[in-house]
């Protein structure tokens, strides 16, 4: 009995364990916020459209329409952890990468220019969507380093410059009668992603591709680089504290830029292996950045700061994106789960109180104990 | 000409109430970059009011009640910031950036529902206050004065005299200077901090108004506020969060903003042939540029950003 009590305690003041509870509060909490919007927007039908939310491509009875709509999804998400892992490898790094999103885009602009304008191979397209985006990266570790603009407003400002030059850009590879880029199939079957027959399982999804799988081995070989290399060390000494590392002769001034060139670069690839599987064409008159860098945010705090777990929080939050196409449209709309992830985003502020208060807690019950035990024997 | 002064004068009322709203935040020391999604809860709370108000009501009455509504719903909104913030330590730019995303998410649900509860086949995200818009707005000749440039005018001279004349002001700046020093002598950081993040919100959420109302009659809310909250940012550290000098900032910024408006009205403009993107982008490319120049030395208060915690030294 006592025994049990220990492992018990011993699983609760692991931080991996705390951190997964947090996110998993932050998760439920998020959700029933969700659920009592919906009840005050109509409670007729709000048990059900969060059900919708949830279930996402569960909702298709046939087994075969479902397994197509999870690739859909799958490939989603793999752009979203691509943009959850930028912003997690910069923040790692003491830098809040909000800039994801405007890298994002910028990649995306790059990709598509190079395969439906010059006609390059899917390999050559996505490494210039890769090298644009950490060029939009670097502009922004640059300012930081050499002239300590603040991160987070050039990162913004980029953003909108970003789209506004991509939107020009791609205008010369539009379609002639819709605002929409030419789709890769009928222009240029070489820049598509090869899929290796990841298709087949998913039900003929073509869109499901290498890309998937691509993007998982980046978030392993992004916790690599952060935990097990010298680099990686080195960029999060200098976030920690840029003067100490200065002093041990490191330079951080490229560290810093090197860090935004790598963390645009990942959200790049995000942009590279979305768009070159020719799911979506870009509309050359978005007036809004789209979505996915800034979801990336919310998928990297909820994943507790782990490359590997923001492969699962990215995953739960492209579900419920995804998922909330399925709400019955005549009461409600699909901004829902918009709110319900910023709402998650606003909870993983709390995850620190919650840790502090947890293991203040346990301590509490640690002392308790103690005085109890010295009492019995005295007594 | 006139239209580019008139252009230029009221995207300046907006950017100096946002950012004399950052400038309280901050002077108090908390780091708010959830102002544009207190600018999008304003901007909705006046809307709302807009729509519903019984028409025939003096201009004065609807002007009061429709920025009484925005500054509300906008001081509502920044709580969220300042519980989050003030009371639980949490990260000042997570949170911050929560918000953002939180503003325009939860107001296109809200519209979205109440068009949707309106007839079944609207599912715009659209709100029109036609109507309403005609108070805040008088014709001088050609010239339409908005009322909100003088609102905004007074407001930035009342933000002078309450930072630097009173004893809250001076109180407010000590807590985000130095935070332990303050409560030592008897400053209570925390309802101090909780003033400035309010102050912020109200702020913030009238700027959101007066960005909706400028020129359209109806808003999107889908759009939001299209990255005004952070160049009222770029402002206020441009200013060195000083008020006067934000107002001179916001004037620069605005002429700017204008110039997209209406640089077509300008021949020696149109005969440069530049494409329309790239005045749409201007803005934030000479706020980059801005940024470069003045945050090597910036002036920033010395303890914004960090939790302010009693048992540290």
């Amino acid at each position: 009995m006592h025994k049990d009590g220990q492992k018990k305690e011993a699983i609760l003041r692991n931080s991996g364990f705390q951190t997964i509870l947090a996110s998993l509060l932050c998760i439920i909490i998020g959700l029933l916020i969700g659920y009592i919007v919906l009840l005050i927007i109509n409670p007729g039908g709000a048990g059900k459209a969060i059900v919708a939310i949830i279930k996402n491509f569960l909702y298709y009875p046939s087994s075969a329409a479902a397994m197509k709509y999870f690739g859909t999804t799958l490939v989603k998400a793999s752009a979203l952890l691509m943009c959850s892992l930028s912003v997690l490898f910069a923040y790692k790094v003491g830098l809040f990468n909000i800039g994801a999103a405007g890298q994002y885009v910028v990649g995306a602009g790059a990709c598509l220019y190079f395969s439906l304008n010059l006609g390059m191979p899917w390999y050559v397209c996505l490494i210039a969507g890769v090298m644009m985006a950490a060029l939009a990266g670097g502009i922004s570790g640059a300012l930081k380093a050499y002239f300590n603009v603040n991160e987070v407003i050039s990162c913004i400002m980029l953003n909108w410059i970003g789209l506004y030059c991509v939107n020009m850009l791609l205008s010369q590879v539009k379609e002639q009668s819709t605002p929409y880029t030419k789709s890769l199939t009928s222009t240029n079957k070489s820049a598509l992603l090869p899929s290796l027959g990841l298709s087949k399982l998913f039900s003929d999804n073509e869109f499901v591709t290498i890309g998937v799988i691509l993007a998982v081995a980046m978030a392993a070989i992004v916790w690599v680089v952060l935990e097990k290399t010298k680099f990686g060390y080195e960029l999060k000494a200098t976030g920690m504290n840029k003067q100490a590392a200065k002093y041990c002769g490191m330079r951080e001034k490229r560290n810093l830029i090197l860090t935004m060139m790598i963390s645009g670069g990942l959200a790049g690839f995000g942009a590279g292996i979305f768009y070159l599987t020719g799911i979506e064409q870009w509309m050359v008159q978005q007036t809004s950045v789209p979505a996915m860098g800034f979801n990336g945010i919310a998928a990297a705090f909820l994943g507790g700061l782990h490359p590997i777990g923001t492969i699962f929080s990215s995953y739960f939050i492209q579900h419920i994106t995804s998922g909330g196409t399925y709400v019955d449209k005549t009461m409600y709309c699909t901004q829902i789960s918009d709110l319900i992830s910023a709402f998650i985003i606003y909870l993983c502020g709390f995850v620190l109180f919650f840790r502090i208060w947890l293991n203040r807690l346990l301590d509490k019950r640690d002392e308790k104990q103690a005085s109890k035990e010295r009492k019995g024997g005295e007594a | 000409m006139l239209l580019l002064i008139q252009y230029t004068l009221i995207f300046a009322s907006v950017l100096v109430l946002v950012a004399l709203g950052g400038c309280f935040s901050e002077h108090s020391g908390v780091i708010n970059i959830g102002l544009e999604g207190i600018m999008v809860m304003g901007a909705l709370g006046g809307a709302l009011m807009m729509k519903y108000l019984p028409a025939g009501l003096p201009a004065f009455a609807v002007i009061l009640l429709v920025i009484l509504a925005s500054v509300l719903v906008g001081m509502i909104f920044s709580l969220l910031l300042g519980v989050a913030a003030i009371q639980f330590k949490a990260d000042q730019t997570l949170v911050g950036t929560a918000l953002n995303l939180l503003g325009p998410a939860a107001a296109v649900v809200l519209v979205r529902a109440i068009n949707t509860a309106e007839s079944v086949d609207n599912v715009s995200s659209t709100v029109a206050y036609g109507q309403a818009k005609k108070s805040f707005i008088l014709n001088i000749g050609k010239f339409e004065f908005n009322w909100f440039m003088l609102v905004a005018f007074a407001l930035l001279v009342a933000a002078y005299i309450v930072l630097y004349k009173t004893k809250f002001g001076l109180r407010l700046c000590a807590c985000g200077e130095h935070p332990q020093a303050a409560d030592s002598v008897g400053i209570n950081v925390y309802k101090m901090r909780y003033a400035g993040v309010l102050i912020s919100g109200g702020l913030g959420g009238l700027g959101g108004l007066v960005y909706i109302t400028a020129g359209v009659s109806e808003w999107k809310f889908e759009n939001g506020v299209a990255g005004f909250g952070f160049l009222a940012l770029a402002v206020m550290i441009f200013g060195q969060w000083k008020p006067v000098n934000i107002g001179l900032a916001a004037l620069l910024f605005g002429l700017f903003r204008a110039l997209s408006n209406v640089y077509t009205g300008f021949d020696a403009l149109v005969a440069l042939k530049l494409p329309s993107t790239l005045y749409n982008m201007l803005p934030y490319i000479i706020s980059l540029v801005v940024l470069v120049f003045v945050s090597k030395k910036s002036r920033a208060p010395k303890a914004e950003g960090i939790p302010y915690d009693k048992g540290q030294r």
